[in-house]
């Protein structure tokens, strides 16, 4: 479950805003998380939820933008989509994919009041 | 963590505080978002009621909305933290490494003769991450090497503010190791640097030749594969060319070395590595002031 830890990164990357913006209530946030990420979107909103309690964002939405996996492969140069992060090139099949998208895990923005 | 509501907080060793938590109360009290929903809306934490419900709410709340950038990564504090901590490793010339695996592969014993055949050639100071006990910096201590324990709690993995505090009581030696055992499990420590070197995974030959597949963020993280307990090979039907070759389908970068801490069997190798290590990182750090 370190999706509780990184609930508990997204709860004070967003206290810090607050202060900084002069907000106090999050209605809506709006996270990126990679398909090739070590992140379970699922499991991160049940901890979001948990985390939240008593914060500014407690009861606020949470919206999670999938990122599609990328890769580039090393020897033949061309970019195709990955499911995992050891997916061999399609067209050489010499070498996993060198992963160019899909492994983020961002906080992008809030609606707040 | 918490094992009242599951929250954690930094110093998981340390007592846990509630502060902004009155989450009892509401717990009990408030109901859960969930449980507003109407019949057949998405249940998600936050996504509650009814279409119609909902952009009423919407109309009447957004014109108090403005939306805040934030675009930071979730794990911006854990890598400041990490980047700190290698800052400090690489000054007092310490070679730090992140020792991560399943349960039982074999850790702490391969740690204790580790530091047995350094004995005398370099100082090596450890951390040692478990849920529970302080059983393994027991061990090492029995050893005559420094050893500092961190309990994570119901926590899965120590972080880079766990690692920054547990070396502040450990000494540092110039040109000596760092040895940092994480909690076991092939999941979570993955996704949290801490400032080491390198991560070391090791895996046992009594698991499955296919963990590197089932677990491959680890294994992607890693540098240095040490295939633990050879000498029980004999005794077991383990493919060691299928389980490196997971592993390198995984990372093919990823150097591996076939050992047994039991019969020492690549632990000349596995020592003259960390060695080399050790060195180079003491001959990197910024000269010693003079006294």
């Amino acid at each position: 479950m370190h999706e509780l830890s990184l609930a508990e990164s997204a709860i004070a990357l967003i206290e810090d805003a607050g202060r900084r913006e002069h907000f106090h209530r999050v209605r809506v946030v709006r996270m990126e998380i990679g398909a090739l990420s070590c992140v379970e979107p699922e499991a991160l909103r049940f901890a979001f939820e948990a985390a939240s309690r008593g914060t500014c964002a407690e009861g606020a939405r949470v919206d999670i933008l999938a990122i599609p996996g990328e890769g580039e492969c090393a020897a033949c140069g061309i970019r195709a989509a990955m499911e995992t992060a050891y997916d061999l090139c399609p067209q050489c099949e010499s070498r996993p994919l060198k992963v160019v998208r899909g492994t983020e895990m961002r906080v992008k923005d809030l609606d707040v009041e | 963590m918490c094992t009242t509501c599951g929250c954690s907080s930094n110093g998981a060793t340390i007592d846990h505080h509630h502060a902004g938590h009155p989450y009892v109360a509401r717990r009990r009290g408030a109901a859960a978002p969930a449980a507003t929903a109407a019949p057949g809306a998405e249940t998600g934490p936050g996504r509650t009621v009814d279409a119609a419900a909902a952009s009423a709410v919407a109309a009447s709340a957004a014109a108090h909305l403005r939306q805040v950038s934030i675009e930071q990564d979730l794990l911006a504090r854990n890598d400041a933290e990490a980047a700190a901590n290698r800052r400090a490793f690489a000054e007092a010339g310490v070679f730090a490494l992140n020792l991560v695996s399943s349960p039982g592969s074999g850790k702490t014993t391969l740690l204790v003769k580790t530091i047995e055949r350094l004995a005398g050639r370099i100082p090596v100071a450890v951390i040692e991450g478990d849920q529970q006990t302080s059983n393994d910096a027991e061990r090492i201590r029995a050893t005559g090497a420094p050893a500092t324990q961190i309990n994570t709690g119901k926590g899965c993995h120590l972080d880079a503010r766990m690692v920054g505090d547990a070396t502040a009581s450990l000494p540092l030696a110039r040109g000596g190791l760092l040895m940092i055992e994480n909690v076991g499990n092939l999941v979570c420590p993955a996704a949290f640097d801490l400032g080491e070197a390198h991560k070391v995974v090791i895996l046992s030959v009594t698991e499955g030749e296919d963990k590197p597949l089932k677990y491959p963020d680890m294994f992607r993280a890693a540098d240095l594969m040490l295939l633990n307990k050879c000498d029980l090979l004999p005794y077991l039907q383990f493919d060691v060319d299928q389980a490196e070759a997971c592993a390198r389908r995984v990372n093919p970068d990823i150097r591996i070395l076939r050992v047994s801490a039991t019969s020492g069997l690549g632990m000349d190798e596995w020592v003259n590595w960390l060695a080399a290590g050790a060195a180079a990182c003491g001959a990197a750090a910024p000269a010693l002031e003079q006294a």
